[in-house]
């Protein structure tokens, strides 16, 4: 499968020849380079692992140093990994640019959602609420009730309660490439991708291909 | 420049047969109407009471006109669409406020605006 590394720039709109307005998201994808190259051999799976973003020396450990000096590529910020397939041939070191997409083409994008702190249950899980007048007083955003009585006598194990909500990695799925402009490494996505602007995301390709009705 | 702006000016390019449009002009739009695989093209003539969101490309502007029976009718246009094939302008008007909301609640004389000449 291939993959590249971005950060997402930011939302707009995109006309159409005949027209319509397609809203994309921006991602500068790459430059990435090949960090290193898992094999089922010594390592058990295959996968490709990119490098993106440069990062100053003060910024990397040596450790993560000596790890970037043995593939001979320049100072990193984040290393992700991506499932290969056998015949996917990638070389240490090797440069990968946003061309290797191509506009109509299906890609997932994963990210890290928007943190939104510990958020009640009308936000989380969509809850209704109480209702508001009728004497109600403290209601307005309850949960409700969490269970019956004595039997079970437990609250069920998935529950929908408050809790963290975002700042959790997100996968989009099957969003299509609208645009690929190599010269400023842009990409744009038809819809939306998770995160805030600026945020790394993994652009790879769909997972699951869309199979034609009734095959 | 950020790199969305930079690329909204390089996919949304103006429209050669679009002049420069202000709050208050009057003017005539002629938009592509598409049916099926048939196209043809409307005029739509009215004061335009709203442009938003300037360069951007999403960037459109809303025109009134009173239709028969002196109803109000208000259509938005997108100003970078292709859609829009042509804009003629009219009259110029002048106007001390950025959205002419207002005229929504006059009528008759008391919608006239007064002609800017330059």
């Amino acid at each position: 499968m291939k993959g590249i590394l971005g950060r997402k720039v930011g939302m707009t709109q995109i006309y159409q020849q005949d027209g319509t307005v397609v809203p994309v998201t921006v991602v500068e994808a790459g430059p990435c380079f090949v960090t290193q190259l898992r094999l089922p051999e010594r390592d058990g799976y295959r996968a490709v692992q990119l490098g993106f973003g440069p990062a100053k020396i003060k910024h990397l450990s040596k450790g993560q140093q000596g790890h970037l000096a043995t593939a001979g590529v320049p100072q990193l910020r984040h290393l992700r990994e991506v499932r290969t397939r056998e015949d996917e041939v990638y070389t240490l070191g090797e440069r990968i640019l946003v061309d290797v997409f191509e506009p109509g083409e299906r890609v997932d994008i994963q990210g890290t959602s928007k943190g939104r702190g510990f958020a009640g249950v009308v936000k989380r899980h969509h809850f209704a609420g109480g209702p508001h007048t009728h004497g109600q007083s403290d209601r307005e955003r309850a949960p409700g009730s969490i269970g019956a009585c004595a039997t079970p006598g437990r609250v069920w194990k998935g529950q929908k309660m408050p809790g963290q909500l975002g700042n959790k990695q997100t996968t989009v799925q099957n969003l299509e490439v609208v645009l690929v402009d190599p010269e400023r490494n842009l990409l744009a996505v038809r819809g939306s991708v998770p995160g805030p602007k600026g945020a790394l995301v993994l652009i790879r390709g769909v997972r699951k291909q869309r199979v034609a009705k009734g095959g | 420049m950020n790199l969305v702006e930079s690329l909204e000016r390089q996919m949304a390019t103006p429209n050669p047969n679009v002049p420069d449009l202000s709050v208050g002009d009057t003017v005539r739009v002629h938009v592509r109407i598409v049916e099926g695989d048939r196209e043809r093209i409307q005029p739509f003539q009215g004061t335009i009471i709203r442009m938003r969101n300037g360069k951007s490309a999403g960037a459109s502007f809303t025109v009134r006109r009173i239709a028969s029976n002196g109803i109000g009718v208000e259509r938005t246009f997108l100003l970078y669409s292709p859609r829009v094939e042509r804009v003629e302008v009219m009259r110029h008007a002048k106007v001390r406020r950025a959205k002419l909301y207002f005229l929504r609640e006059l009528s008759g004389r008391a919608a006239r605006l007064k002609e800017r000449r330059d």
